[in-house]
Formats: C-alpha cells, sequence, structure tokens
C-alpha cells in the first residue's frame, strides 16, 4: 500500500493543492514560524505534528486566511493554491474559507439548530439544490447522522462533544470545499469520540483534501498519507521560540526512517 | 480512487467564483454599507462628547478667575461676582455623602462577599441593592425631603447641607456596595486561605489581607461614585435647596455648584448664565479629573 | 474557636494549634484565642451583617415613605390621576396623565434611537475595523460622555443643541405637520429636544453593555462563521449578535430605566407642560421633571399628589429593572 502511495504522488507530483514556499509568519514583532517549503499533495491526508509553540497551527490557519482574524499577524513568502497566490491583494478571503473549509480544536456549533448549522454556510455560499437532502448528505458524511436524524431541530449545543465536533466537520463538508483544515480535531475528545472521527476522515480522503494538525503521534500514524514534522528553537538573542519545518514526507518515512536527528527523536518519544 | 476537479469549474450545487475579491459583490457592497453605517454611528456618538466639552471649556473658560472662586453670585440684574459658595458647598456636601455611603458600603460589601457569599439573605440584599441603583435620582431626593427635611429631623432646620448630603448618600451606597463585593471576590481564595493557615482570626484575614488587595477595584468604584455624586442635582434642589451666602454650617441651607447651574441657566440674565457656564467648566474638569485619577489608580495596579 | 471557624474549603493547616477540629482543645494548645480576639471578630462580623442590612432597610425605607406621602392622593384620585391631565392647585384637581405620558413617550423614542446608534458604535470598537489605539479612544470617550453630569448636559442643551436643531425641527414640522405628532410649530423647548439629550444620556450605557456582550462572544464562534466563508457581516448579523442579544437586550432595559428616572437635561430643556399635546414639536413635562420642578414649593395635597406620581415612577423604573436582570438571567447565553 506504501509503495504504491509513493508511486502514485511521485506519478502524479504535478498534482499540487497547496504549496507553501517560503512562508514565514509573524505575530507583531515575533516570529512564529520562518521559512517553510512545503507541497501538499490533493486528495491525500496531510499531518502536522511537532511539540507545542512549533507554529504548526500557525502554519495551519494560514492556509485558509484565518490569521486574518489575529490583530497584528503577517504573512512573508507565498501559499499557492491551485497555483493562486492566496495572500495576493486582490484576493478575497471570504472566498478563499469558502474553498478551504475548516475544523477547529474546540468543537464550535453555533448556537442555532442542528439543521440550522449545516444549512447556514451552504445558504450563504448561494447553494441552489435541495436544503434537507444536503443536511442529510453532509451529516451522512460526518458519521453523525444516525445520532441525530431524530433532533434536528434541537440545538447543536445539545450534543456530546464528539457529536459537536462530527457536526462541525458536516457544517465543513456541506459547503463541498476543496480542501479541509483540521487543528487538533480531536484533542478534546474522549478516545471513543476519536477513533469515530479518524474512521470519518478514512471516508473523506476520498473526496477532500485535508490537511490536519495533530498531537498524537499515533493519529499521524492512523490518518495520514504524508507527515510533516515541524520544531522550535530558540532564537538568538530573543526570548521566545521560533518554528521550522524539519522534514515533509510519505508518513511511512517519517516514522520508520527519518531523514533528520530531531524527527528520529520525537517520534520514537526521546522529546516533545 | 474518485478524485475532486481540479479547476473552478462549479459543482453543481455550489457556484464558484474566482478568488479575487470583487466589491460588486452584493454581500461586499451590503459589507462596506455595513462598515460605514458603524463608522458614521460612533462618529455620532462620540460627537455629543466634543462639543459639550467645547463649550463647557471655552464658554466657562472665559470667566475662569480668582475672583470665581473667592467671590458670592451676584443678586439679579448685577454683574460680575463668582461661585465662591457654591464650589465650597459641592465639596461639603459630596464629603458628607462620601463620609455617610463609603463606610455603609463597604461595611456592607465585606458581608456580601466574605460572610454570606451565596446565602439566601446575601442574595436578597444584592437585588435591594440592585433595584437601589435603578431607582431615579429625583426619587432619592423626595425621599429625603419626605423623611428629613418635611419632619424638619435635623435642628428643627427643614433644608439642609446635611439633607443634601443624605440625599447623595443614598445614590453613592449601592456604587461603593457593588464595588466593594465585585472587588473582594476578585481576591484569589489562596490568600484567604494562606491567612488562616498560619492561625489569623477572620476579623485580622478581612482588614489586614483580603482589603488591602482588593483595595484598586474598591477605590476605583469609589472615585467614580463621588465623581457621579458631586454632579449630581436631583436631589439636592429641595433638600439642600440653594443660598446666595456662604455654607453657615451643616444645618442650613447650602449652595451648590450643579444647583447653581439649574438655578442660574434659567434666570433672564447674562451674568447668571456666564456663572452657569463657569461652574460647569468647574465642575466638568473636577468629574473629569476624577475620572482620570480612577483610571490611573487601575492601570498603576495592573502595571 | 469554631463559631468563626473559616468556610470548608480551607486547606490542611500545617500547625496543629490551628485546626478547626475542637479535639479537646487544651490537649494540644497551650495558648487559647483571648476573649477579646474572639468579640472582635464577632463583633466585626454582626457589624458588617448591620450595615449590609441597611441596603435592604433603606430600599424598604423610601416605598414606605413615598407610599405615606402619596396615601391622601391615592384616595381623593385613585386611577383616576393616571388618565386625567389636570395639574389644577387653585381647584385642587391633580391627573399626572400629562407626565406619564411624556415620560414613557421621551424615554422610548430616546431607545429608539440610541440602541442603533449604541449597538453600531459597540460594533466598530470590539470588531477589527480600526487600529486598536483608535478603539480604545472612542470607547475611552463614550464613558466620559456618561461621566459629564446631566445638569451640564441641560445647560448645553438650552443655549447650544437646542437652537442648532431648531431649524432642523421646523423642516420636520414643514414636511410632517399633518401627523399629529408634528402639528405644532416648534419654540424652543420640548420634547424632541428632550428626546435627543436623553439620547446622549443613555448611548453611553447601551455602548457600554453591548461592547461587554460582544467581547464576550468566544472567539471561537467567531472563527466557525468565518471557516463556512461568512463575511465580517454575515458573521455578526447570522452568528455574533444572535449569541450577545440578550446581553444587549438587558443593557437596553437598563438605559430604558434610566432614561425615564433622567431628571435634570430633561426638565430644563422639556419646557414643562400643564396642558397636554400629543406633538412632540410641543413642550412636554415627564414625571421626574416635574417633581424636580414644583416638589420644592408645593404644599397640601400637591405634595401628596407629586409623591403619588413619584409612587408610579418608582414602580416603572422598579418593574423596567427587574425585567432587566431577568432578560440577562434567563437568555443568558447558550454557547
Amino acid at each position: 500500500m506504501t509503495s504504491t502511495l509513493i508511486n502514485s504522488s511521485t506519478a502524479l507530483g504535478t498534482e499540487t493543492c497547496l504549496s507553501l514556499q517560503n512562508v514565514t509568519i509573524s505575530y507583531g514583532k515575533f516570529e512564529a514560524v520562518r521559512n517553510v517549503f512545503m507541497d501538499i499533495p490533493r486528495g491525500k491526508v496531510t499531518a502536522f505534528i511537532g511539540p507545542s509553540g512549533c507554529g504548526k497551527s500557525t502554519v495551519l490557519r494560514a492556509l485558509n486566511r484565518m490569521n486574518d482574524l489575529v490583530p497584528g499577524c503577517t504573512l512573508k513568502g507565498r501559499v499557492l493554491f491551485d497555483q493562486h497566490d492566496l495572500y495576493d491583494p486582490r484576493v478575497d478571503p471570504v472566498e478563499v474559507r469558502r474553498r478551504i473549509g475548516m475544523v477547529f480544536q474546540k468543537p464550535n456549533p453555533f448556537p442555532k439548530t442542528i439543521y440550522e448549522n449545516i444549512a447556514f454556510g451552504a445558504r450563504i455560499n448561494g447553494f441552489k439544490g435541495d436544503m434537507d437532502e444536503l443536511v442529510e448528505r453532509s451529516l451522512r458524511k460526518a458519521a453523525v447522522w444516525d445520532e441525530c436524524k431524530d433532533k434536528l431541530k434541537e440545538s447543536g449545543l445539545a450534543l456530546s462533544g464528539g457529536q459537536q465536533q462530527r457536526l462541525c466537520i458536516a457544517r465543513a463538508i456541506a459547503t463541498e470545499p476543496e480542501v479541509i483544515l483540521m487543528d487538533e480535531p480531536c484533542s478534546a475528545l474522549d478516545p471513543i469520540s476519536t477513533l469515530k472521527i479518524e474512521e470519518t476522515m478514512h471516508d473523506l480522503k476520498r473526496s477532500y483534501t485535508i490537511v490536519i494538525v495533530t498531537h498524537n503521534m499515533q493519529q499521524a500514524v492512523r490518518v495520514a498519507d504524508m507527515t510533516a514534522f515541524f520544531n522550535a528553537e530558540a532564537v538568538e538573542g530573543g526570548t521566545g521560540k521560533v518554528g521550522y519545518l524539519v522534514e515533509f514526507n510519505d508518513t511511512e518515512r517519517i516514522f520508520n526512517a527519518p531523514g533528520q536527528q530531531a524527527t528520529q527523536d520525537y517520534v520514537s518519544g526521546r522529546f516533545g | 480512487m474518485t478524485r475532486t476537479p481540479l479547476s473552478y469549474s462549479n459543482t453543481p450545487l455550489f457556484e464558484r467564483r474566482p478568488l479575487t475579491y470583487n466589491p460588486s459583490l452584493a454581500r461586499n457592497r451590503l459589507n462596506q454599507c455595513c462598515t460605514a453605517l458603524a463608522g458614521f454611528f460612533s462618529a455620532v456618538a462620540v460627537l455629543p462628547l466634543f462639543l459639550v466639552l467645547l463649550y463647557v471649556l471655552v464658554q466657562g473658560g472665559q470667566l475662569l478667575s480668582l475672583k470665581l472662586f473667592t467671590e458670592l453670585p451676584p443678586a439679579p440684574g448685577l454683574e460680575g461676582g463668582g461661585i465662591g459658595n457654591a464650589v465650597l458647598g459641592t465639596v461639603l456636601v459630596t464629603l458628607i455623602a462620601s463620609l455617610i455611603s463609603i463606610p455603609i458600603g463597604v461595611g456592607g460589601g465585606i458581608y456580601l462577599s466574605e460572610y454570606s457569599a451565596k446565602g439566601w439573605f446575601a442574595q436578597f440584599v444584592r437585588f435591594a441593592n440592585d433595584v437601589l441603583a435603578g431607582v431615579p435620582s429625583i426619587i432619592s431626593g423626595v425621599f429625603v425631603y419626605g423623611i428629613v427635611v418635611a419632619t424638619r429631623a435635623f435642628a428643627g432646620q427643614s433644608y439642609s447641607a446635611l439633607a443634601g448630603g443624605l440625599a447623595l448618600s443614598v445614590l453613592m451606597l449601592p456604587t461603593v456596595i457593588k464595588t466593594t463585593d465585585e472587588g473582594l471576590k476578585l481576591v484569589p481564595q489562596e490568600l484567604r486561605w494562606g491567612a488562616y493557615g498560619v492561625g489569623a482570626s477572620k476579623f485580622v484575614t478581612i482588614v489586614k489581607i483580603t482589603l488591602p488587595s482588593a483595595f484598586t477595584p474598591i477605590a476605583t468604584g469609589v472615585v467614580l461614585g463621588i465623581a457621579r455624586a458631586a454632579g449630581e442635582t436631583a436631589p439636592l434642589i429641595f433638600t439642600a435647596l440653594f443660598s446666595p451666602f456662604w455654607p453657615e454650617g451643616v444645618f442650613n441651607p447650602i449652595a451648590t455648584m450643579s444647583v447653581l447651574i439649574f438655578n442660574f441657566a434659567i434666570m433672564p440674565y447674562e451674568a447668571q448664565n456666564e456663572l452657569a457656564w463657569a461652574a460647569s467648566f468647574v465642575l466638568v474638569i473636577m468629574i473629569l479629573a476624577a475620572n482620570l485619577l480612577a483610571r490611573w489608580i487601575s492601570r498603576l495596579a495592573r502595571s | 474557636m469554631t463559631s468563626d471557624a473559616p468556610p470548608p474549603p480551607i486547606a490542611k493547616p500545617t500547625q496543629p494549634p490551628t485546626t478547626g477540629i475542637p479535639i479537646t482543645a487544651a490537649s494540644f494548645t497551650l495558648r487559647r484565642r483571648p476573649t477579646s480576639e474572639k468579640l472582635l471578630d464577632l463583633g466585626f462580623h454582626q457589624l458588617t451583617l448591620l450595615l449590609a442590612s441597611f441596603v435592604a432597610i433603606l430600599l424598604l425605607l423610601i416605598v414606605i415613605t413615598v407610599f405615606h406621602g402619596a396615601r391622601e392622593a391615592m384616595a381623593s384620585f385613585g386611577l383616576r390621576f393616571l388618565t386625567t391631565s389636570a395639574w389644577d392647585p387653585v381647584n385642587e384637581q391633580y391627573g399626572a396623565f400629562i407626565a406619564i405620558y411624556g415620560t414613557l413617550v421621551t424615554s422610548l423614542l430616546s431607545l429608539l434611537i440610541a440602541i442603533p446608534l449604541g449597538v453600531g458604535t459597540a460594533i466598530f470598537i470590539t470588531e477589527d475595523l480600526i487600529p486598536t489605539a483608535m478603539r480604545n479612544v472612542i470607547g475611552v470617550m463614550v464613558e466620559l460622555l456618561a461621566a459629564i453630569p446631566s445638569v451640564v448636559l441641560g445647560l448645553w442643551a438650552i443655549f447650544v443643541m437646542e437652537p442648532a436643531i431648531r431649524p432642523a425641527l421646523d423642516l420636520l414640522h414643514h414636511w410632517l405637520g399633518w401627523s399629529p405628532l408634528f402639528a405644532t410649530v416648534p419654540q424652543g423647548p420640548g420634547m424632541a429636544p428632550a428626546i435627543l439629550i436623553l439620547v446622549v444620556m443613555i448611548l453611553p450605557i447601551i455602548t457600554a453593555i453591548s461592547r461587554d456582550a460582544l467581547n464576550q462572544v468566544p472567539i471561537e464562534l467567531r472563527q466557525g462563521a468565518y471557516g463556512v466563508g461568512t463575511t465580517r457581516w454575515g458573521a455578526l448579523f447570522n452568528i455574533i449578535l444572535p449569541a450577545a442579544v440578550s446581553a444587549i437586550t438587558g443593557g437596553v432595559m437598563l438605559a430604558l430605566g434610566r432614561a425615564m428616572g433622567e431628571t435634570m437635561a430633561v426638565t430644563m430643556i422639556i419646557g414643562n407642560a400643564l396642558n397636554f399635546d400629543v406633538s412632540l414639536l410641543a413642550p412636554g413635562n415627564t414625571i421626574a421633571s416635574m417633581l424636580a420642578n414644583q416638589f420644592g414649593e408645593a404644599d397640601g395635597i400637591q405634595v401628596s399628589a407629586l409623591m403619588y406620581a413619584a409612587l408610579i415612577l418608582m414602580l416603572l423604573t422598579f418593574v423596567v429593572n427587574v425585567m432587566a436582570q431577568w432578560v440577562v438571567r434567563r437568555l443568558s447565553l447558550k454557547y
């Protein structure tokens, strides 16, 4: 399986979905992560791993311009999505986020009904079809339909944490984005909910490009085709740490035959 | 493996637009309109402050002189004069109000926060305090009139500085209680436990540990409360009344700046109108200074 | 020793003599607390209890005083007082309809103007539309506006605002004069300037409370909205404002209470009419300004009638304030 994956990724090497070219992201004067080069392939699951504070979430949020909401956050370099620079001044971040959806660390359903949680995003994206069908399809894809088909008119907040997170996944896929970003989607969940969400991801990667930040290395092994390892180092003369990309390769390689000593140390649990 | 199409081709259900910003889209137009409207509203909201300050500073500042603080207001029709008695009266009446409401308010706040945080009685007192805070200021004047002025309770006098101070203290009390209660709640529980741990009694803990560490929020609230009381007029017009003379002790009617502004603003004489502006100037400067002081106290504590 | 024992969640005592559980105290402590210290403790507790009770007693006293004062007028005028508009000291006939009408109309209309202004300003200074420093400056300025005494605003309204808006009011009369609400020629003091000055006075409350409410909406909710591709105002109208609406409503109710009881500025600019006129451009009256104007010189049953009016005002503000608290508590944010 892995060999075919490597083969297919080399064969379809042009099929890069998101390309980061010398990306440096700063909060005010402090660099959070510097000089990231990375080509995220289409139709695969890519995981970002690394110790806390290495900037992996920051990089993820740069991919759909979520960092615009953080005052003082600036980005240097280029982020290409289908050969379009997302940080071109002519680009509308709203349009970007409609194409690149996101699931957050903490489940954050809107304080509306379950039905409305799904329908809201679709409606503002100019959905023209049968809304009931879309809601059902999205909830089915996120594997939460059975649990909430009888309470579509109840508040999304009435669900359990794991169900809420799958509702948020359903909400993200309802708008049919091309990419789904997941920022530690399971960190607030119990093991059983985590497992269900990982199963959901396996189903989803057939139709979407997924980028996931995770603290959990087993999770990266279980769900990801590609893995990027980020690390942080102290800056000379500075007080904080700055993150950088150490290594980006097939998950198999990262965990079994990493090219860097730091990666080896991290995946074998020697630090972080 | 099924793959999603690469291009921007529209999916059957969603229309896909290019990534570039299109200002003529309905949603972007609406956005710009709303932002402009919000900006306009903020400008309108800030405008009165500018205009009021401008007029008070210009109109009132013209009359600023030492004479203003040392002379009495002129008789109707005459020129010149000052508002010395009113400045003194405002200080005196506000002082009386503070002397009454600060001890009661801080004590009551200590009870609410330290002795009975969740009990029904404390909840009831908090409710009563909120209601009291919502009572219109004129009502506290009516109340003091009914209970003190009409009955001539103080040394057989009807209108008096003391009655005025009492009416103002009714207004200040809820503020002082609330800031004390909430200020004390901010003190970390560990600090109290630490004091109990070394064998301090409750009284010592509150007086030596809890109260000092909540000093800043309480002081801020009290300063703001005093500033607000100093500018109040409604409770004073039929308790402290007014007097064209220098203050004659706490049992006699007394002039205050706020009542002076009210009385002189509606008089048909230029000199009186000008003194009203001058009094506004002094009052506004005092109140703004108190506000800045309160801000400074809380910033000092934060750093 | 036990009477003043600190609340149960006390840390594990490090020194045996301070243990809260009195296992024959003498067995491990030699030093007893002096009686004076215990008395002080107890005395302080009782003192603060007394001071706290004072608030409740004060509130009760206010109600009793006003009610007692109003009894005579209540007996002679009954509920007719609410619906008649005679205010005739010579024949001792009193009705508060003008004042009640004025109180309700001025406060509600000022609220109608102040809500969009206040909420709009709050949005402008909580959203990331302008630099943080500018947002803070606007916030501080609105707070300072709240600190300006009512009587100073009244003075400003008489000499500056009213002459300045007169042309606009004239135009209003010119265009809408057919409507009874604008049927009179504006001549100085009146309901319209009173409403405007009330807007100035309640704007800071609405702005401050809306600002806090918007700031308390969790960042996750905001991110979620942007994550599905809403625009800023799409997120505001669909997600953020609905989440903050109960707190904002509470603030609006508090502002209403404040507007109904506001005295000085209104008294100075409303004209204190004794005859009823439905027009907003004509002089009017409110309960509070009636009290401010007449209380000092009233005697006999007029004092009682004024007390009756004061009682009505208290009831109105009480209901509004309690509802404000209820709204905030009952509809508190669910996220």
